[in-house]
């Protein structure tokens, strides 16, 4: 067990030191970065400024090492366009995107595991068709679409929601739907595979034998079960979620950290972007490695190999 | 053989939405580009002020709406297929030499995945387009070199179980070059989940490049992007929600289509296994 954490520690390291290297080459698909920083039609002297203030002028392993090496230290860089500290600026943001991932997937797993479930109990059945329709129908919708159409619902014809914002609870209801629903029918397959895998085996047959009721058979026994791969999978959602927040946080000016994203891309703010991509990747690395090593906690078979 | 369904409905839809691509020009009834200030919003036919000179109704610029909706189907059509075709050559080849070969090539291959897996495709698509500038084949460059790690993934495994056979062995002992062997006897018969795979990605391209335009930061005005069309009507939702609602549906019609004709592939290419 203790070899296969190092083995993974190390990969999620090296991981995640490719990611802050691609990060920081973002900067440099432009070609120049100080153009694009400066602008269309700006003048040599501004050009030349802008080099100098970031440290362009500078050999690009040197920019580089001198931005990892602030990172670690705890110092995350200066914001061009907000005019403050980058660390400050995006732990204020962190807990509202965070917030919004964790509602979006409670709300995708609300609707998927009934759904899921039924869709198992009642396999091949219309009950099944529904269910994976919803599935289906669920993830042709674009998020951005669907969020609009809650809008017109929820705020414009029952006035019964806020467009935007995020000072109450209430701000987070829509985001969250139109984040989460996505997420949902990945969740929905899932768990209607795992249920009838299930549902088939030996031991659920002498639960039934025994005479227990159906309900307590199904939901003590067999969703016990079937939803140990769910944990897995949901790891790697709330990383898909976070990245995803920033079409949403956008529409509904949700003040947090996709919504930061947008606004940084947007002002060619690029300290701000390049930290934000790395600590979204660090955090999905995390939570994969964090999903693995209880992965190969649960099942032995997965350490050895 | 049990009826496909999916297959049938899917395929009907895609080609459906292929042919009013492909006959654009002779379809639409006006010139998408063409705006005429004093038509501005006219709405639907369905509605009590629309009338069928305009069967969809025309934007906020007087445009024909039903035209733009014709021409944005290109669009959406073109960015699926490059992208399918460009991250599926790179993703096929990756995941082709991991399965092939193992060891070394086969760690490198999972490494270039899990990183690219660690970094949200949409935040790093948008910074992209933001600094080298938004067009219709940046936002495909962009999506194609981001979007092959599951083609990667499910080639790899494929190619490993291929591999294993005796056919790959009876090659190899007769001789056959390693590239004859990958294209002659492994691509063959990875190329259901190939196809699978593909049609999924166009969707879930399609899919980017309508939040990319949507934001701003994907194919420019005036293109008739269905994403592009959203966001610009996105002010007049209010009072004219049918300017939102027209080309989303048609993506959603879109993705549907080819999500079920994916489904329906699937069944048909690798029975026995289930979506």
């Amino acid at each position: 067990m203790l070899a296969y954490i190092t083995k993974r520690l190390g990969l999620a390291v090296l991981v995640a030191l490719t990611v802050s290297i691609l990060a920081f080459m973002l900067l440099y698909l432009s070609g120049d970065p100080a153009l694009a920083i400066a602008g269309e039609g700006a003048r040599q002297v501004d050009i030349d400024m802008v080099r100098k203030t970031y440290g362009f002028d500078q050999p690009i392993i040197v920019q580089f090492g001198n931005w990892l090496f602030k990172i670690i230290q705890g110092d995350l860089g200066q914001s061009i366009y907000f005019k403050t500290e980058v660390g400050k600026l995006i732990f204020t943001k962190l807990e509202t995107t965070l917030l919004l991932a964790l509602y979006s997937l409670a709300f995708a797993l609300i609707i998927s595991v009934p759904l899921g479930v039924l869709a198992a109990i009642y396999k091949n059945s219309w009950i099944d068709r529904l269910c994976l329709a919803v599935a289906v129908v669920g993830q042709a919708m674009p998020n951005f679409f669907f969020a609009l159409i809650l809008i017109m619902l929820f705020s414009i014809t029952w006035r019964i929601l806020p467009v935007s914002g995020s000072d109450t609870w209430e701000h987070f209801v829509m985001p969250s739907i139109a984040l989460g629903y996505y997420a949902a029918p990945a969740f929905m397959r899932l768990i209607r595979a795992g249920m009838i895998e299930v549902l088939s085996a030996d031991y659920i047959r002498t639960a039934r034998a025994k005479g227990l009721p159906t309900r307590s058979v199904i939901f003590k026994h067999a969703l016990r079960n079937a939803i140990v791969p769910v944990v897995a999978l949901a790891a790697v959602q709330l990383g898909f979620l976070l990245g995803g927040s920033i079409v949403i946080e956008t529409i509904f000016a949700l003040d947090g950290l996709g919504y930061l994203a947008y606004q940084s891309i947007i002002q060619k703010d690029f300290p701000v972007t390049q930290v934000i991509v790395l600590l979204l990747s660090v955090i999905y690395i995390l939570l994969t490695l964090a999903s693995d090593i209880a992965n190969a906690w649960l099942d032995p078979r997965i350490r050895v190999a | 053989m049990k009826k496909n369904t999916a297959l049938y409905v899917g395929c009907s839809l895609l080609i459906f939405i292929v042919f009013c691509a492909i006959f654009a020009p002779w379809l639409s009834p006006y010139d998408p580009y063409v705006q005429d200030l004093t038509n501005r919003t006219v709405p639907p036919v369905w509605y009590e002020k629309g009338s069928w000179a305009h069967p969809l109704g025309t934007d906020q610029l007087g445009r024909d709406y039903l035209s733009r909706l014709i021409y944005g189907a290109r669009i959406s059509l073109l960015i699926g297929l490059s992208v399918a075709v460009i991250s599926g050559f790179i993703g096929t080849t990756m995941g082709m030499l991991a399965g092939y070969f193992g060891g070394r090539i086969d760690m490198f291959v999972s490494f270039m995945v899990t990183t690219r897996l660690s970094m949200p495709v949409i935040l790093v698509a948008l910074a992209t387009v933001a600094l080298v500038g938004g067009s219709l084949w940046v936002v495909i460059m962009v999506l194609g070199l981001l979007k092959w790690d599951r083609f990667a993934v499910v080639m790899r495994s494929a190619t490993q179980q291929v591999r294993a056979m005796e056919y790959v062995s009876a090659a190899q002992s007769a001789g056959a070059s390693t590239l004859r062997i990958m294209l002659t006897e492994v691509l063959p018969n990875v190329l259901p989940h190939l196809i699978v795979i593909a049609t999924l990605e166009a969707a879930s391209a399609i899919l980017l490049e309508a939040a990319l335009s949507f934001l701003g930061l994907g194919v420019q005005p005036p293109l008739p992007s269905w994403g592009l069309m959203i966001s610009e009507a996105k002010s007049y939702m209010f009072f004219s929600f049918w300017l939102i609602a027209i080309p989303g549906s048609a993506l959603a019609l879109l993705i549907f289509s080819i999500n079920l004709a994916g489904d329906g592939l699937h069944q048909l290419l690798t029975p026995g296994e289930r979506a």
